[in-house]
Order: C-alpha cells, then structure tokens, then sequence
C-alpha cells in the first residue's frame, strides 16, 4: 500500500466518527422531542437546553471532519 | 472544470483585490475584508430601514423589532439580572454572523464572475469573534469579582478531596471554549460549502457526460441537482443554527461571568 493510498484510507476511517456525531445529535433531539410531547408546557423554556446539547454532540463530528481535512490537504503523502 | 478533477477548496481562496503594504505587513484589501464589509452595510441597512419609531409600525420596521426582542429575550434567559447591558454585542454577533453565512451561500455565481465569499467559512474570522466573546467574559469576570472570579472553577458542594482532579478539568474546559466557539462555526459553514461545490461538480460532469452520449449522464444529473436543492435547504438552517448557537452560548459564558454560577 502506497503513503497517499493510506492517507485516503484514514480520512475515510476518521470520517467514521461524524457518522456517529450524527447518532449523537439524533438523540438529543429525539429525546427533547419524547419529552416535549409528554409535557408540552415546559419545552418551550428547554430550548436553550436542546441547543447546547445539540452543539455539544455536533461539535465532536465537526472535529472528526477536521481530523479527515487535515490528514486529506495538510498531511503529505 | 474538467472531468474528474473536484477542487472544493478553490471557492474558500482569499484574493487580494487591492494591494497594500505598511512597513512590511501585508494590510491588502481581500475578498474576504469586501464581503465583510457587504455583510455590515446589509446590516445598517437592515437596522436604518426598522429603526423609524412609527407609532404603527410597517413590515420593515416589525422585523427590525422582532429581532432586537428575540436577542432581548435570549439575553435576559439565559443571563438574567444584569444581562441587559450585553445585549448590544449578542444583537451584534448573532446577526453579523447570521448575514454573513447567509450571504456566503447565495447562488449568485450563476452570475459570471460574481462569487460570493464565505467570511464565517475562514477560522482567521471566526477565532477573532469567539476571542472578542472570550476576552468580554474575562474581563466583566475579573473587573466584578476580582480574585473571587477563579471560583468558577470549584463546583458548588464537590468534596475537597476532588478538588486536584476537578480543578484542572474545568480549567480545560474554560480555556477550550474560545476554540470550541471558533471551530464550530468555522467548520460547519466549511462541511456544507464544500458539500455543495461537490455535488455541484457532480451535475455539470453529468450533464456533459450525458451529453456526449453516457447513458446514465443525465441521471446523475437530476439526482445531483435533488441534492443541492436538498443540501442547500439544510444549509439555510445550518446558518440559522450555527448563529444562534454562537450567540447562545455566548451569553451564557457571560451568566459565568456575571454571575459566577
């Protein structure tokens, strides 16, 4: 295996983790969501909350695509 | 662009459209300086047209004042007492940053030669606004509370033996967010601009492969041109998103702050 073929090799692997930023961020919303629906008068003050919680979960795939940048454009093969 | 070669970092390049040097430093005027400065004109202009204090306001002027009571609101949740005197610098951040992603994905390079910049796209823009937040928080922190400030560190009825442990990972985290602001922000415009520019890509190879007679050509094009019109409603609440956020935990690094807890 060539240096460049296993740079694309760990781009692809470090990509892996935005997929489960993506799980991460479905369960914040999906778990707002079960408890909004149960009592509805509270969520709206909650929202703040959803949107940290969501930043948080996003922010870790976010570094996983910084992480498959740097090792594509900064890294020589 | 010729076949098979995607370069999707080529829109994010900063040209300079007017040379200048001081003593060495190159202080050029870029593409990057001129959209921020499109950014801030739509937005005194924004504020110039709602800003005419009618007794019965019109449309402009109910939009100028849903926006200042949605920062308002946000302000007063989220640092409570005292919050008021910031809201003039979150109204700022939120939207500098709302009008300038929203401005860096116009499809107005439909237009020969017209390429809208995305400023909140280069880190160097974004790391500047999350230090401006950061230093404001420092500096209301310490000039209030003086020493008493570091208490920010030691949660609220955590044993004492804790404390070798829980006093450097909450440094940590202090000292990361400035970063974690920057990054977020700069990253998730970077993810969707480039995301467009490939699918983007994708359609005009389909449509000159289909064009020179591939037989699946065409349908890589259709499928593509659903994408982007998919992917750039996403990006629209992205911006949105990515803005609020900014702003949001902000402010709440001023409750910090202000409040310390």
């Amino acid at each position: 295996m060539t240096d460049v073929g296993a740079m694309y090799i760990g781009a692809g692997l470090a990509a892996i983790g935005i997929g489960l930023a993506a799980l991460g961020v479905g369960n914040v919303f999906g778990s707002f969501l079960e408890g909004a629906l149960r009592n509805p008068g509270a969520a709206d003050g909650q929202q703040g909350r959803l949107f940290i919680g969501f930043a948080g979960a996003e922010l870790l795939g976010l570094i996983a695509f910084v992480v498959a940048i740097l090792i594509l454009f900064v890294v020589k093969g | 662009m010729s076949a098979g070669a995607i370069n999707p970092m080529e829109q994010f390049e900063v040209g300079k459209l007017i040379k200048f040097d001081l003593l060495g430093y190159d202080l050029s005027f870029t593409n990057s300086a001129l959209f921020m400065f499109v950014v801030a004109g739509l937005l005194f202009v924004f504020m110039l047209g709602g800003m005419k204090r009618s007794l019965i306001p019109g449309k402009w002027q109910l939009m100028a004042e849903g926006a200042v009571g949605f920062i308002d609101s946000m302000v007063t949740n989220s640092i409570g007492k005292g919050g008021k005197k910031f809201a003039p610098y979150i109204f700022s951040l939120f939207f500098f940053i709302l009008f300038a992603n929203l401005v860096g994905i116009l499809p107005l390079a439909v237009v020969p030669g017209l390429h809208t910049f995305a400023v909140t796209s280069h880190i160097t823009v974004t790391a500047v606004l999350a230090f401006f937040s950061f230093g404001i928080v420092l500096f209301v922190g310490l000039f209030k509370h003086g020493f008493k400030f570091f208490g920010l560190f030691v949660p609220h009825g955590a044993p004492l033996w804790l404390m070798p442990v829980i006093i450097p990972v909450e440094f940590i985290s202090f000292m990361v967010r400035p970063f974690s602001l920057g990054l977020r922000l700069f990253v998730a415009m970077t993810a969707g601009h480039i995301l467009l520019e490939v699918f983007g890509s994708f359609a005009v190879q389909g449509l000159n492969a289909g064009a020179t007679g591939s037989p699946i050509g065409f349908g890589v094009w259709i499928a593509s041109m659903a994408m982007i019109i998919g992917v750039s409603a996403l990006e629209l609440l992205v911006c949105a998103i990515q803005a609020y956020v900014f702003a949001l935990l902000t402010s709440l690094y001023l409750h910090d702050a202000v409040h310390l807890h």
